[in-house]
Formats: C-alpha cells, structure tokens, sequence
C-alpha cells in the first residue's frame, strides 16, 4: 500500500489516452479528497468522458491509456493493471453510473438479480439469499415504489429514470469510494433529473463517498459537486472550488464557457454570448494552448503551451492571457463574434 | 404469454392449412392426370381409368382434398398409386432414419458453431480470429455433398477408418451404426457448423458492443465471464432464428447426404418416388416436410418468449 | 500537429465526428470486395472464353483417352468416357452462371416489388404478405426443384425456376426492412405532403434507396443458386447430359472414387471457389454500401 500523504482517494498523473498515433486525451492530472465531489466539464469531444473510462479501467477497444491513476487502498496502478486485478477493484473500491440508461442494464435479467450479482462477485454478502434481501433494500434507497415487486421486473418495464436508479443502486451497492458518473441525468426527462441528481448526492454523502461527475451541464456540476474540473481538446485548462471558478473563471474558455450559460448577458445586438467556432475533430486541435482559434485573446505566445499556473492547493488555470480576478459576469461578453483568430493562428 | 401463445398457435394452423392447399395443388392438379402420369403415356385408356376409380382420382378435387388432409392427419395416408404399399409405414421408417441424421448433423453444428463463434467474435481483430473467419467463409462455399465425397475419399476409401455407406437401424447394432452415422453427419454438420459460426460471431459481436456488458464488466466481473453471464443469453435470440431456417436446410441437405451414403432416409424415398413417377408419395413426403420447418419455426417463436421477457410482456 | 490555420467555423459535421466513436468506424476496404470480385470476374471470364475457345470437345467421347491423368494434353485429366475435364469445366461455368442469372432474375423480379409493396402497404398488410412470405420458407429450393421435377422432368429450366422462386422471400424480407426504413425518413413525409401517389414515391425514392440492398442479396443470392444447381445437377435433377455441369461431374465421379478421386476434386474446387467468390463480394459489397439499412437478421 503506498502512503497517500493528503488522504486522497484518487490521485491520476501524467493520464493520456491515444488511439493510433492520436493523443485524445494529453497530460491530466487531478486528486479527489476522500468523500469529495468533484465535477469534470466540458463539451463533447473535451476528453472528459475518455478520463472517466480511463480511470475505470474501461476503455473502448484501441484506445490506450498511459500514466499513472491511484486508487487509495489499491496497491498498484490502475493504468496498465490486468483485468483479473482491476475486475477486483471495479464495482467495489470504484463504481460507475453511465449515460445511458435505457441500454445499461441486461434486458434478459430480473433487475434485483442484477443488483444481487455485484454483491455476490465481491462476496460482500455471504450467499444468494442475504444478497437479494439487500438488493431489496437497495432499490428502497434509490427511492423505487415497492422494491420487493422492483426486483422480480425486467428493465423493460422501468422508465429511463427509474432504470437510472437501478443503475445507481448497482453502483453504491458496494459502498465504493469513489462513483464516477458520466453524465448520468443527460438521457433523462428534464422533470426526473433533478430527483435523481439529488439521489446520487445523497448516495455518496450517506457512504461518505468520493464522486467524479462528468456533465456540460454547469447548473448540475453547481448544485451538486464542491470542486470543478473544466477540460477542452483533451487537456484540464482550468480547476478550482466551483464558487470561485463559475463566479471568476480565469482561463478564457471557462470565460466563454460560463458567458454562454447565462441567458441574462447579451451583446450590443441583443444576441446571447457564444463561444465562435467549434470544437475541431480530435487531433486537430491548435499546436500550443488548444483553445487559441477559438480564442478572442489569442497572441503569437500561446503557440506555445500554457504552463499550468496554481492559484491553491486545488485550484488553477493554463493560459497566458487569463481573465482579471474581477467578477466574470461582464468580461463573459467581450468574447467577440468574429474573432480574429486567423491572425492569431499565424504563431 | 397466454394471448401470445394463441397467436402463435394459430399462425402455425393457418401455415399448415394454406401450405397443404399450396402442396395438393401442385402435385395433384398440376400435373393434370396422375394416374396417367403414374402409368405413362403409353397405358391404356381403361387402365388409367381404374386407377383413377380406385384411388378416388375421379372424385371433385375438394373432397380428394380432403380426403388427403384426412390421410394426413390420422397418420394413414393410404396406398402408393405404383407399390400399391402403405404409405404411411414406409414414411415413418424413412423419417426415422432421416431424423437420426439431422439430429446428428445440427448437433455437430451446434458444438462447432457455437465456441467458435464466440472466440472469432472475441478475437475479432486479432489474427487467431481472422484466420477461423477466412476458415468459415471456405466452409459455407462447400457444399454439403462435396464434403461427403471428400470425407469419404480420404476416411473410407484412403484410410479405411469408416465405412463409405450404408446403413444399421441402432437397435440392430449400435456399434455399426455410429460408424456408419459418423461420416453423413460430419457432411451435414461440418457445412452448416461453418455457416452458423458465421451467425454466431456477428450475434455475439453485436452483443459485446452493447452497454450492458460494460456495466458488468463495471461490476468487477472479468470480460469472459461478463460475456457467458450477461452475453450469451442475449446472442441466442438472432442465433436460435438461425438455427431454425437452418433445420429446413438441414432437412434437405439431408436428402443429398443420404444419396451419397446411400441412406434409405426420407429423401431417398422422396427421390425413388420421384423416379418412379409416384406422385402420392412425393405429395406426402413434400407435406412432411414443409410440416416439419413449419412446426420449428412455431417452436422457435415459443422459445423466444422464453428467453426474452421482453417479448412474454405483449407490447411489440 | 497539423498547421493551425483551422477555419473559424469548421462543418458541423467535423465537430459532431470530434468524440471518435472507434467501435463504429467503417471497416477498411476490406480484400473481402477484391478477392470476391477478382474470382467472380475469373469465372466469367472462363464462361466467355468457353464461347470461342477449349482445349477438347468437352462433349467428345474418346475411348482411347479414358481415365488419364493431368498431363499437358489434358490439363485436369480425363474422365470415364475419355471428356477432358478441363474443358467440361470450362463450359460447367456457361451452366454455372446462367442458372444463378436467372435464379437471382426471378427472385429479385418478384422479391423486390413484393418487399416494397409489404413496407409501404398499411402494417397489417404488410404483416400478412411477410407471414405468406415466410411460408414459402418451408419450401427450400432443392425440395422446389424436386417437386417440379417430379411434375414436369428434370431440366436446366426447371431447376432455374424453383431455385429463383425459393430465393424470394430472401429478397422480400430484406427489401421490406429497407423500405420501411426509407418510409420513416422526412423526405418521404415531404414527397407525401406534396401529394405524391405510393407509385412515384417507391419508383423515385424507395427503389433507388434500396438498391444497394438488392445488389448485395443478388450476389449472396447468386451463390446460393450456385450451389442449389450444383447439387441438382448432381441428384440427377438438374441439367440433362450432354451439357457439362459441375454438379453432374461430381455425381459422375462418385463411383471413381477410389481409383480416380480427382474427378471430384476438379468440380469440387470449381463449385467451391465460385461460391465462395460470390459471398466475399456479397460480404465486400455490404461494407461498402451504407450500413444504416443493413438488416441484422
């Protein structure tokens, strides 16, 4: 076991994901606290997801993951490790709630069997009977009606939601000490999101468990993580408490990022605030800070890669041109309409 | 599951109903006189005549209809129009023989198809995973005949092993008869082994792409087990529609089989008959056929219900 | 890294590619397509060149050649009556292709309609015609074509015909699935509200939709019709001598098993290699036509 100093539950350094010779995801590195909630945004094709997968051992087949990921209470690598070793880990020490609910769960197995099978591979209960009474129990926390009668029912007969919350109760089954949630309330009605947000923050804050949230969506990450993780062409850009960085981001995509979220700020035109362009495919990402073309601030300097630059222990920014400390509401609106990055590109 | 299992019975009644119809056509309308055509056209007049009169040819065609049907149904279809024999005896002896054969020859398929399948699907992109594709893809160009023909140059006539043909009901000796059982059935199995491995990777494939099996790798089960467990059941849907088209095959490919190995199977007769212009018993082993894949496929539909819940709910 | 002189807006398409969903990506051009199409171009070529041009007669029965073995005269060898193989085989090619033309013809002429008309007709109709399709499932085309010998006598014919009508209801279920598909799409629904009648709208939009479909089934097709010829040529119910036929040469050989066994190789691997020329570009064709209407049956 090796000394984690801070108490960390998870410590990930150095993690990039490749695929041929493509970098998806390039040098993240990040620790969650024990029983900290964490959100990690961005928008598709940010990387965040491949993270997620790379920390659970769980990628797609031919992609790769390099790096070091550390689990608390795990004696080796998580990157790398064998399947005999991580299947382990995965489903106790880490647990996964995934995007899409209506295709998560075996369609041809009765949900309370399916709960009981977590508790049985890691024989946390000590037979089939104990297991099942406790997928039982299970499915009542995750708030489902009558969860004796829930368990003997196929997934076919549950709604998205109520199959999102068999897929949580799989999930915490074990007590993990880390949930890693890849955007779990996005395939859902917009009326059962809120419910099941505040069931999987009840989830962790009962078990005293870490959480990693992936979402684009800023209003989830605000009401339901302390720290926030922005990503943008496979790179962390910026990090920090999410009071601090929603109310002044510093790096000039969260900039753009939050200005586009909020619906009261417009410019001379009474247009909303968007960020120009869009995100390139992956791999073609600018040389040097990933964001410069799309960037309103971009110089000849960020053909060079941004250091990241600390602001506290959990917190910073890799830009060279970052936002003034002053309250973000108004600098959200500066981020032009027709930016002039082609200039900028010339670096 | 109740209405669904009505529903299903009464397509299969309503097959059997329109395929016999389609059947007696053919055979017994068609063709204009099978009395003339059992006696060729060089039979006289007055022979053809009391041919017709005993075997009721000289009635409406809806009571020979349904009179055929009747036949059918009790298990006593009367006389061949040329023998003069029973007909029915003789087609229980023969499916006998021929079930003995498929029976063998899915059962191989099965046992080849079924590993195999899955190991192409998991190795799909690894050498070992290519090479059995390329392997299967040979396999389905084969046909079963040729396969017989090779299996029996190279293990009856060069080496000796087996017998080349004939047949042992198993009660006789079952000894001989495994031995003679052994090669027919490889022919049939080895060939539709090879096409249904090709169902099988493409089932098992599809399945390994789905989420599920993610969420239980997630679990901690290891991608093996993950796949028997959460995989497998879910891959047998495609797989067992598969199974069932492939009996029809199998029926018939039997038919060829058995004249390789000179098997007197049901196809054997259906070929004799035909030869010898006995249109009856061709009309009956036709039927017992087209009975036989109409009554897998109505199994097939029941045993779907059984594996997929979804489908036992009503809502298609 | 590429130069950084990315567009300020690049195609939505780019961006909505930007997650790479790897499990998905198209196959590569796989060698399914070239080494299929490459074997079938070779067995017609054979077919073609039978026309002008084979080393024998294979029709002539030499008594003083029986039974030789390959040499320079006689490529493959000789059979029983002294036929060079080569040459049979060669001409077996003519038998061969024309039977699957036809077979895949009559299926595809009757399939095709039927599986639009069941996509476009009202859902119970639709059922109905594919229920009566199924049926003729349980008439495989080997049992067809035995039937009809049995009625009107074994010729090339009448194994054509019933192996064309036994390879229907491949046709019409595929081309149902397609066409259903085509049907939920929104330039049907606009071709509908500008008040177009069911005719023009599966003349114009439906059939050009589908006919990726019809060409890979037509060679899938093919080889089974390859294979049902050749083993009713080989049953004795297919094409009547004198016309060379690669089934009829492995029935012929069937008794020289133990002294001539290349007799049956010689067809053996002709049948074989032609089929399996048909399913690689049948497979090859699949992987390049666009995988949204492919049906996973």
């Amino acid at each position: 076991m090796t000394g984690n100093v801070t108490g960390d539950v998870l410590a990930v350094r150095n993690l990039d994901v490749t695929v041929g010779g493509r970098k998806l995801v390039e040098d993240v590195g990040f620790t969650i606290g024990a029983g900290e909630r964490v959100g990690l945004i961005g928008e598709s094709g940010s990387g965040k997801s491949l993270t997620a997968l790379s920390v659970m051992g769980l990628l797609p087949e031919g992609l790769r993951a390099t790096g070091s990921v550390r689990l608390a209470g795990v004696d080796h690598d998580l990157v790398g490790a064998d399947e005999a070793r991580m299947s382990r880990v995965r489903g106790k020490e880490i647990a996964m709630v995934f995007q899409e609910p209506m295709t998560a769960l075996n369609p041809t197995m009765r949900v309370g069997r399916q709960i009981a099978e977590v508790l049985l591979i890691h024989r946390t209960r000590p037979d089939r009977a104990s297991a099942r009474a406790a997928a039982v129990e299970l499915l009542a926390q995750v708030g489902l009606p009558d969860p004796a009668a829930a368990a003997q029912a196929y997934p076919h007969q549950f709604s998205g939601g109520q199959r999102q919350r068999v897929v949580l109760a799989i999930a915490l089954a074990n007590d993990p000490a880390l949930l890693v949630c890849d955007e779990p309330t996005t395939a859902l009605d917009v009326t059962v999101q809120a419910r099941v947000l505040d069931l999987i923050v009840r989830g962790v804050q009962d078990r005293r468990s870490a959480m990693l949230f992936i979402t684009h969506d800023l209003a989830v990450v605000a009401t339901a993580c302390e720290r926030v993780m922005v990503m943008y062409g496979g790179r962390l850009v910026e990090s920090g408490p999410v009071q601090e960085v929603f109310t002044r981001p510093r790096h000039r995509y969260t900039q753009g990022l939050i200005g586009a979220s909020d619906l009261t700020v417009v410019d001379d035109r009474g247009r909303l605030a968007t960020i120009p362009g869009s995100v390139p495919p992956a791999g073609q990402f600018p040389a040097g800070c990933v964001f410069r073309n799309r960037c309103a601030h971009a110089t000849e300097a960020c053909a060079t890669r941004p250091e990241w630059v600390p602001t506290g222990p959990d917190s910073g920014y890799a830009c060279f041109h970052p936002a003034s400390e002053s309250p973000a509401s108004q600098s959200g609106a500066h981020v032009k309409g027709t930016p002039m990055n082609q200039e900028a590109g010339r670096g | 599951m109740i209405v669904r299992l009505v529903q299903r019975i009464g397509i299969l009644l309503a097959s059997l109903v329109v395929s016999s119809v389609l059947v007696f056509a053919f055979m017994a309308v068609l063709p204009g006189d099978p009395a003339r055509v059992a006696l060729g056209v060089s039979a006289s007049d007055t022979a053809v005549a009391q041919l017709r009169e005993q075997f009721g040819l000289d009635r409406p065609l809806v009571v020979q209809y349904f009179s055929w049907v009747k036949g059918l149904v009790t298990f006593d279809p009367g006389n061949s129009y040329i023998s003069q024999t029973a007909i029915g005896p003789q087609i229980a002896d023969r499916l006998q023989v021929t079930l003995w054969l498929v029976g063998a020859g899915m059962a191989l398929a099965c046992i080849l198809a079924i590993p195999m399948g899955t190991l192409m699907a998991v190795r799909h992109r690894k050498p070992s995973g290519l090479i059995l594709s390329a392997l299967s893809q040979v396999g389905v160009a084969v046909p079963a005949f040729l396969a017989g023909i090779l299996l029996v140059t190279v293990f009856a006539v060069g080496l000796g092993w087996l017998p080349a043909n004939g047949w042992t009901p198993p009660a006789q000796d079952p000894v001989m008869f495994l031995k003679q059982l052994v090669l027919p059935a490889l022919s049939l199995g080895l060939v539709q082994g090879a096409m249904l491995t090709r169902y099988v990777r493409s089932a098992v494939l599809d399945v390994l792409r789905e989420d599920y099996l993610r969420t239980a790798r997630a679990k901690g089960l290891r991608p093996t087990r993950a796949l028997l467990r959460h995989g497998l059941r879910n891959a047998a849907v495609p797989v067992v529609t598969v199974l069932a088209l492939h009996l029809a095959t199998l029926l018939v490919g039997a038919v060829v089989i058995e004249r390789v190995f000179v098997i007197p199977g049901l196809g054997s007769l259906l070929l004799d008959s035909v030869s010898n212009r006995d249109l009856i018993m061709v009309q009956d082993v036709v039927m017992i056929i087209a009975m036989a894949v109409l009554l897998v496929n109505f199994l097939v539909d029941i045993i779907y219900l059984v594996i997929d819940p979804r489908l036992r709910a009503g809502a298609s | 890294m590429s130069a950084p002189d990315t567009k300020s807006a690049p195609d939505t398409k780019a961006a909505a590619s930007a997650v790479p969903d790897v499990r998905r990506r198209r196959r590569p051009v796989t060698g399914s397509l070239l080494v299929g199409g490459l074997i079938v171009a070779v067995v017609l070529g054979m077919a073609l060149l039978s026309f002008v041009w084979t080393p024998h007669d294979p029709t002539l029965v030499n008594a003083s050649a029986r039974l030789q073995k390959p040499s320079l005269e006689y490529w493959f060898g000789t059979d029983k009556f002294g036929r060079d193989v080569f040459s049979q085989i060669l001409v077996g090619s003519r038998t061969t292709l024309f039977v699957g033309f036809v077979a895949v013809g009559v299926a595809a002429v009757v399939g095709v309609p039927l599986g639009i008309a069941a996509g476009m007709a009202p859902r119970w109709l639709g059922e109905l015609l594919m229920r009566a399709n199924d049926l003729l499932l349980a008439f495989p085309a080997l049992l067809l074509a035995i039937m009809f010998a049995a009625v009107y006598g074994a010729s090339t014919l009448v194994a054509m015909v019933a192996i064309g009508i036994a390879s229907i209801p491949n046709f019409a279920r595929l081309i149902r699935g397609g066409t259903l598909q085509v049907m939920k799409t929104e330039y049907v629904t606009a071709a509908r509200a500008a008040g177009r009648g069911p005719f023009a709208i599966a003349v114009r939009h439906v059939l050009p939709n589908v006919s990726s479909l019809v060409i890979v089934q037509a060679s899938v097709g093919f080889a089974i019709a390859v294979l049902a010829e050749a083993a009713l040529s080989f049953l004795g119910f297919g094409t009547p001598p004198p016309t060379p036929s690669w089934g009829r040469m492995l029935q012929e050989s069937q008794e020289m098993l133990s002294s001539a066994p290349r007799l049956a190789v010689f067809p053996g691997i002709a049948i074989a290699v032609a089929v399996l020329g048909f399913n690689l570009l049948g497979d090859g064709l699949r992987d390049r036509f666009d995988p949204k209407l492919e049906d996973r049956r």
